[in-house]
């Protein structure tokens, strides 16, 4: 059953001296699948695109590209044999080439190149744009014509390199939609390597969390988000609030009086609440604290809360109501929380 | 981190058999003469090189060296301030100007200079109605000293030029309005910080010194280059000796330089603003006169010179058309030097810049030392290996001679290599790795790459290596005149043999034909952005 799955990493290891990039990480991605390998910088995540790409070797493990094994102990298929793109930070056009010659670079030269340069072109938005130089592109050009590149072979899986880190802020919400439009429409299956969890979050179908060399946890965003494994993963996630208390069971006694759990537990813990989940009111029931400062987000503001006994609490209120620092405010939970054991 | 080999490729693999090979060319001359002064039994190599005439070579030669270096910075740095921070007028000309002399050879310069003070000079037929018997002799130490000063100082001009532009304006400026009055300033801040790009220019000139030939056997002044030429013929064992001593002082001054260079590096930034300019006022015409006179003596008077000789020939007799074949000579010879650089430099930058590792330093450091070994010296590990090898030969194959241009060509590749390997290390230093890895997703195998991706993008670094190694052949003296076949005359053993039978009519034409070429490497050496 291997042939539904576009890409297989089986115990993947790599050293650099005495640096242990990546530790057994095994994952598969299903084919026409978008997956995104998270992680702050330094986790090993670009060491693992770059194996799965052939431009490092691993240690140990097996790399499977569409059933096929291209690497393991003794197989190491070089990268111009795997029928992999790639598309780097930098995009690493041929500065010497024009976008119809980079588009057509992977391509045989035959007489449909042409055609498939311009269809490329189609797709990625660049019709009119055979003839220029890299250099004469916005950055947001340049991405989609590496983009195109990449694409141009008909590669079994595309891997992405931090693409968006080099785009202004402004820009890069549309350039992101631009991508995820593009490789949906090519029906080519996707890794992307990032270390912005709103980025994975909005793109991928399934996001695996890497730290120091080894993935943590894999899943849905949803599920990512709402139930991570550990104290460590929520933090990345998003905001968290962790607040300390006592399990019993179904329920935790915490500073926000009791909170149910998602799983049944005992004993001190941990209670992940994230900032939306949590409900401000100037009266009425709930734990009793004040505000420390605000920030006013337009369509949302920041709330920052510290309760009576002095745990510190942050929470996404919506705009309406004006909140100001020092004022006396009530915090109620809402819904189920994960609780981790301390 | 630094391996001790290369990542196990194919592909190193295969570089490394280019590279190793080359590597151990280069390291072959000082390898073989220390072999052949190591056959001098110690007491008698102490002996010698304690003997009087030994240690006057060697005292001449400090002497030397130390004196030009003075003179050159005392040259070079008010140069290099003038055109750099003051409002002196005709800045860019002056710069040109100033700079022009680093590319005259230094026998051409030597050449000039005794062609009108010499005793066959024209200024002693000028003065003589004017009852002055006999004017004072230019050879010896004087005549050296001039005309090294006078073609060495681009060196200094040249480094502290790029260190003026390299400070950051905002630091003199800081210093201003924390209290520092502009001397103070230009004391306390400015030198502190071109302390090593003066040094790196002084180094430059103290190297060019102690290497040079042309220049001080046309003076007669006896140093180790020549004293290590005029032995030759005379006992090799010895002349080896000497080399050893020669080559060792030479990578000492290299390492000191480098060691500058490196710590100098903090000031290498482009600042973004221009400094402002010192306004000259009423000293702008002593400004003026000091650097009309710099061009005068380095540039002006050797030209003048040199055309007077040119004419004088024409009128006697001489023709243009006797430069041609020298010419030719010297063109093929370069270009097949300059193009075998081309090709040996490139595996050995691939290797140093793509697979770093302790192996690869260690090769690019052996081919390094071409720059500190003196032509001389390079010339005679290849009369030695003539002498011996091709010798053998003759016997068997009953070839008469064993200079040939497959050997001149083998010592001019060891000496001026590392002249191809600076620019074309830059130039694939500036190809983002990222290029040639897309390249490979995108199913190129790593040949095709290279040559698809990585030699197009390297190729103006690439370039400019060939292009000056083939420039510096042009002008080279010692290697050619003791390993080109005989009868195959360049341009400079033309100039070098009609010099020493002072037939200066007859040196003109090739010595001017020499500076037009040689000008042309200064694209490479002036700054585009002035």
């Amino acid at each position: 059953m291997t042939e539904s799955f576009a890409l297989t990493c089986h115990d993947l290891s790599k050293s650099f001296g005495p640096v242990r990039a990546v530790e057994s990480v095994s994952f598969r991605l299903e084919s026409g699948r978008f997956l995104a390998l998270l992680g702050p910088s330094g986790c090993g995540k670009t060491t693992v695109l770059r194996m799965i790409a052939g431009l490092e070797r691993p240690d140990s493990g097996v790399i499977e590209l569409a059933g096929r094994v291209v690497s393991d102990v003794r197989t190491a298929i070089p990268p111009d044999q795997r029928r992999v793109g790639l598309v780097f930070q930098d995009y690493a056009l041929f500065p010497h080439l024009t976008v119809a010659e980079n588009i057509g670079y992977g391509l045989a030269r035959g007489a449909d190149r042409p055609a498939r340069v311009a269809a490329l072109l189609d797709l990625v938005g660049l019709d009119g744009y055979e003839a220029r130089y890299p250099r004469e592109l916005s950055g947001g050009q340049q991405q989609r014509v590496a983009l195109a590149r990449a694409l141009a072979p008909q590669p079994d899986l595309i891997l992405l390199d931090e693409p968006f880190s080099n785009l202004d802020v402004a820009l890069r919400t549309q350039v992101r939609e631009d991508v995820q439009r593009i490789i949906r429409a090519a029906g080519v299956s996707a890794v992307l390597v990032t270390h912005d969890q709103d980025e994975a979050m909005s793109l991928a179908d399934c996001i695996a969390v890497m730290f120091a060399g080894r993935i943590h946890q894999i899943g849905a965003p949803r599920a990512l988000y709402e139930a991570p494994i550990s104290r460590q993963v929520a933090q990345f996630l998003g905001d968290a609030n962790l607040i300390p208390g006592t399990a019993r069971g179904e329920v935790a006694e915490t500073a926000l009086g009791d909170i149910v759990l998602r799983e049944v537990a005992h004993g001190p813990v941990e209670v992940l609440l994230r900032p939306e989940a949590l409900e401000l009111r100037s009266d009425g029931t709930g734990a009793q604290g004040h505000i420390q400062r605000t920030v006013y987000h337009g369509s949302h503001q920041s709330v920052w809360v510290t309760l009576t006994g002095g745990t510190p609490l942050k929470a996404l209120a919506p705009a309406d109501v004006e909140w100001r620092a020092g004022e006396q405010v009530r915090v109620r939970a809402r819904g189920a929380a994960r609780a981790y054991p301390v | 981190m630094i391996t001790l080999l290369p990542r196990r490729t194919g592909a190193s693999r295969l570089l490394l058999a280019l590279a190793i090979p080359l590597a151990l060319a280069a390291l072959f001359p000082t390898l073989y003469l220390a072999l052949r002064a190591a056959q001098v039994p110690p007491n008698e190599a102490a002996a010698y090189l304690m003997r009087s005439g030994t240690l006057r070579v060697i005292g001449r030669s400090v002497l030397l060296v130390s004196t030009v270096s003075l003179a050159a910075a005392a040259i070079g740095i008010p140069a290099a301030w003038l055109t750099v921070r003051t409002d002196l007028r005709a800045r860019r000309l002056w710069t040109i100007v100033l700079t022009v002399p680093l590319v005259i050879p230094s026998y051409v310069g030597a050449l000039a200079l005794v062609s009108a003070f010499g005793q066959r000079g024209f200024v002693q037929g000028w003065l003589a109605p004017l009852g002055v018997a006999r004017i004072p002799s230019i050879y010896g130490f004087w005549g050296a000293w001039l005309s090294i000063t006078l073609l060495s100082y681009p060196y200094v001009f040249l480094s502290v030029r790029a260190g003026l532009k390299g400070l950051d304006p905002a630091l003199e400026e800081a210093s201003r309005t924390l209290g520092r009055p502009a001397w103070e300033t230009f004391r306390r801040v400015t030198v502190p910080q071109l302390a090593p790009a003066i040094m790196a220019g002084v180094l430059l000139v103290a190297l060019y010194t102690l290497s040079d030939f042309g220049a001080v056997a046309i003076m007669q002044y006896n140093v180790f280059t020549r004293a290590i030429y005029l032995r030759l013929s005379l006992d090799l064992e010895t002349a080896a000796l000497l080399s050893m001593v020669l080559i060792a002082l030479s990578i000492a001054i290299l390492a000191l330089a480098n060691a500058t260079e490196r710590r100098g590096s903090y000031y290498a930034q482009r600042s973004a603003r221009a400094p402002r300019r010192v306004t000259l006022g009423r000293w702008q015409w002593v400004a003026q006169a000091f650097v009309a006179l710099i061009a005068l003596g380095a540039l002006i008077a050797p030209l003048g010179v040199l055309g007077y000789w040119l004419v004088n020939g024409l009128q006697q007799g001489e023709t243009l058309r006797d430069v041609l074949i020298p010419l030719q000579r010297s063109i093929r010879a370069a270009a097949l030097a300059a193009l075998a650089c081309g090709v040996l430099a490139l595996p050995f930058v691939v290797l140093q810049v793509r697979y770093p590792s302790r192996l690869s330093q260690m090769l690019a450091r052996s081919v390094y030392l071409g720059y500190a070994l003196p032509g001389v010296v390079v010339a005679l590990a290849f009369v030695f290996i003539g002498a011996r090898v091709l010798g053998a030969l003759k016997t068997w194959f009953g070839m008469t001679d064993y200079r040939s241009l497959g050997l001149l060509i083998a010592a001019y590749i060891v000496r001026f290599i590392p002249q191809a390997l600076g620019p074309a290390r830059a130039g694939l230093l500036q190809v983002n790795p990222h290029l040639e890895e897309s390249a490979l997703t995108l199913g190129r195998s790593r040949p095709r790459v290279f040559w698809s991706i990585t030699l197009p993008l390297m190729r103006p670094g690439l370039v400019a290596g060939v292009a000056l190694v083939f420039l510096t052949v042009m002008k080279e003296l010692p290697v050619t005149l003791l390993l080109a076949p005989s009868g195959y005359t360049t341009l400079a053993t033309r100039i070098w043999s009609a010099s020493s039978e002072s037939f200066y009519a007859r040196a003109a034409a090739p010595a001017l034909v020499l500076v037009l070429i040689s000008a042309l490497s200064l694209v490479y050496i002036l700054d585009d952005d002035d």
